[in-house]
């Protein structure tokens, strides 16, 4: 007789068991230390707190570890702690033209008062396999600049704010309000500027680099050129009420990109260089400078540009599929049982076939099977309920 | 609700975590969530939008459901989880954990016995009593959104009670096939007004929807969006006079119990095309069989 499967929890149990054998790997070669990953993987470290807007090196580490080197996993581990933290309160604005400057670099001049800074940079490395690495050893130190020497302390003020005194770049303007928190409350549609940079500041890495790329192939063409790159260190601070005075807490890495994009003008304004701004936690130029362009695309309504009709141009459809902790969700949930709805479509199917055999001539019976049975014909709306069981 | 609300001491109950808040979310977040639930409440089968956190589960799997089931629970509470009908299913057995661990409430696999029924895609088949609270696990809260992707246009059309394009996409399915070819959930109007998805239950469970002694909670996480079907509320299936809404089932009884009105599971026993009708809800099977019902495959253990 058959006999329902039960012991759901015990399968639970020891298929956990195994994965964890599994993400120790043979025991006999060492094991990965935290340190070691924050130190040595220390971009998966920054796209995992970026993306799981949390900034803790060492629980990013531990995430990379736990998940197995799965950074959308690791990124939900992050983002489920993160949620139940307690709030103390918000910094004040993060001053990036104060940034201790890594790497700054424009395409638009060839020389910027604070100068160009190449930093530690995959770019002009030939992807070439270092089979160094397999072997143990320390590399060769970098070199140093001569302290007395290095502009480390001189200001590096923003590129695109130099050809702002000249008016052809739109003007910068302080909101006045306090930008609304994604993490706080529901998205709800449409969305300002700064909610949308939200989004794409914890959305998906290769989602808004897809989107940014379909951009530059013409799907809502911006003509973008990189004004000003750079990744650096920032001083957080906090206005604390009791000194009256704002004081630093902390300093954070960011990776900050502007865009400067050709503009003719519009039935509404003149013609002049418009701006894409990305900024993201961590070493992330490519997510920066992703973001950067599809900001600059999903600002077509308020420059009076047209709608192309593009999926970068559209905000509603950008945000609420940027996030890759919801997409993988939702997308991994179809493996969970779904008896009742199927065995109802089931039902639904067995009975429209029943219908439309009976319906056709009794001559006609064999080809009912393969030919216009309403059951068997993709009716938009059939599909569409398959696709919405979940 | 506000009488459940209270709080008491906590009976001896299993271990619970202590690094958690009870039942997981901290007391500002429920407090959130029940705003959205009485408002919710107030305007039955309107979606009200809430700031959904991410879960220690992922989306997709529940998080609504789970939200709501949290904000609601007292330790004084039983549980009772199901998905599928059955409480043994692996994401139901998860989430019953999920609470013995964090809230450390008792839980049971009766229907009549449980005061929070935290459901996916079936509601049970013995009609629930008043006092009890049914959450159901929602994925796409939006009834209209296989007919407008937009968020912004749906709202507009619930707002102006629009709901044209639902019953020309009804009317389009009988001319297609003769009837309308939803078998899951089928969309109901609530109260007489708004038009609501009551969540992928087959349209079978549908008239346990209106004027059920409980209340009747919806969550969906990943939508961030709340709904809720007081107690006494009349909630019609949407259909036309001249062709009226039939629940529908597999024309079996089940083999285990005998029960000819409950919603059944297709099991297929061997490949040669033998297959079996058993109640999908496990709860009420097993309370069948222990009053001596039995079913076609079950006869040889009468004693």
């Amino acid at each position: 007789m058959y006999v329902a499967t039960k012991g759901g929890e015990r399968a639970i149990e020891a298929a956990h068991a195994w994965l964890a054998e599994e993400r120790r790997g043979d025991p006999a070669v060492p094991e990965l230390s935290v340190a070691q990953i924050r130190e040595q993987m220390s971009l998966a470290v920054n796209r995992v707190m970026a993306e799981g807007s949390l900034h803790d090196p060492d629980l990013a580490a531990l995430a990379i570890k736990q998940a197995r080197g799965d950074l959308i996993e690791a990124i939900f581990l992050i983002r489920a702690y993160r949620t139940t933290l307690p709030r103390f309160g918000a910094s004040v604005p993060v001053d990036t033209a104060r940034m201790a400057i890594d790497r700054r670099i424009s395409a638009t001049f060839k020389d910027v008062p604070g100068g160009q800074v190449l930093g530690p940079t995959f770019d002009y490395s030939h992807r070439l396999l270092d089979f160094a690495l397999m072997a143990e050893g320390a590399p060769p130190p970098a070199p140093t600049r001569d302290p007395e020497t290095a502009n480390t302390a001189a200001p590096a003020p923003h590129v695109l704010a130099l050809l702002d005194r000249d008016g052809l770049m739109e003007p910068q303007t302080d909101g006045a309000e306090t930008p609304p928190d994604l993490t706080r409350s529901p998205l709800e549609m449409p969305a300002e500027r700064a909610l949308r940079l939200q989004a794409l500041a914890r959305g998906d890495e290769g989602f808004i680099l897809g989107l940014a790329y379909s951009t530059q192939r013409g799907y809502g063409r911006t003509h973008a050129f990189v004004g000003e790159l750079r990744i650096g260190r920032c001083i957080v601070e906090m206005e604390i009420p009791e000194l009256g005075f704002a004081v630093g807490i902390g300093e954070i890495e960011l990776t900050e990109c502007e865009t400067v994009n050709q503009f003719t003008g519009s039935k509404t304004e003149p013609a002049q260089f418009t701006r894409g701004y990305g900024l993201v936690p961590g070493q992330s130029e490519r997510k920066a400078i992703a973001m950067s362009l599809v900001d600059r695309a999903l600002r077509w309504e308020e420059l009076g540009e047209d709608n192309t009709g593009a999926p970068a141009q559209d905000a509603e459809f950008v945000l609420s599929h940027c996030d890759n902790i919801q997409a993988t969700g939702f997308l991994e949930h179809i493996k969970l049982p779904h008896y009742v709805d199927f065995q109802s479509e089931l039902e639904l199917i067995r009975r429209l076939r029943r219908e439309a055999v009976a319906a056709a001539p009794q001559s006609a019976a064999p080809a009912a099977h393969s030919a216009p049975a309403p059951s068997s014909s993709p009716a938009p709306s059939s599909p569409a309920k398959g696709e919405a069981a979940e | 609700m506000t009488a459940r609300a209270t709080r008491k001491a906590r009976p001896e109950r299993p271990a619970m975590s202590e690094d958690y808040n009870f039942a997981y979310l901290d007391e500002d977040t429920k407090r959130m969530i029940r705003r959205a639930l009485l408002k919710g409440i107030a305007i039955p089968g309107y979606q009200v939008p809430f700031a959904s956190r991410e879960m220690p589960m992922p989306y997709g799997w529940g998080t609504g459901g789970v939200q709501v089931t949290a904000a609601c629970l007292v330790p004084e509470d039983r549980l009772k989880v199901i998905d599928q009908g059955a409480d043994d299913t692996t994401n139901a057995v998860s989430i019953r954990r999920f609470f013995e661990r964090t809230a450390g409430v008792a839980t049971t696999t009766r229907t009549r016995e449980a005061t929070l029924i935290q459901t996916r895609h079936r509601i049970p088949e013995e009609p629930l009593r008043e006092g009890q609270i049914l959450v159901y696990q929602v994925p796409i809260p939006e009834p209209l959104r296989f007919l407008e992707p937009r968020e912004s246009e749906t709202r507009r059309m619930h707002a102006l009670e629009d709901y044209g394009l639902m019953h020309v996409k009804l009317y389009e399915d009988i001319a297609r096939h003769g009837e309308i070819a939803t078998s899951y959930a089928y969309p109901v109007r609530v109260a007489g007004r708004h038009v609501m998805d009551p969540s992928p239950i087959p349209k079978f469970d549908n008239p346990k929807l209106s004027g059920n002694a409980a209340i009747q909670l919806f969550g969906a996480g990943r939508e961030q969006r709340i709904y809720a079907v007081p107690p006494w509320t009349q909630v019609v299936s949407l259909d036309f006079e001249d062709h009226p809404f039939t629940p529908s089932k597999a024309d079996a009884a089940c083999d285990l119990c005998g029960a000819a009105g409950s919603y059944l599971d297709e099991v297929i026993t061997d490949d040669a095309g033998s297959r079996m009708f058993v109640c999908s809800d496990t709860d009420y099977c097993t309370t069948r069989q222990a009053e001596g019902h039995r079913g076609r495959l079950n006869r040889e253990e009468v004693a």
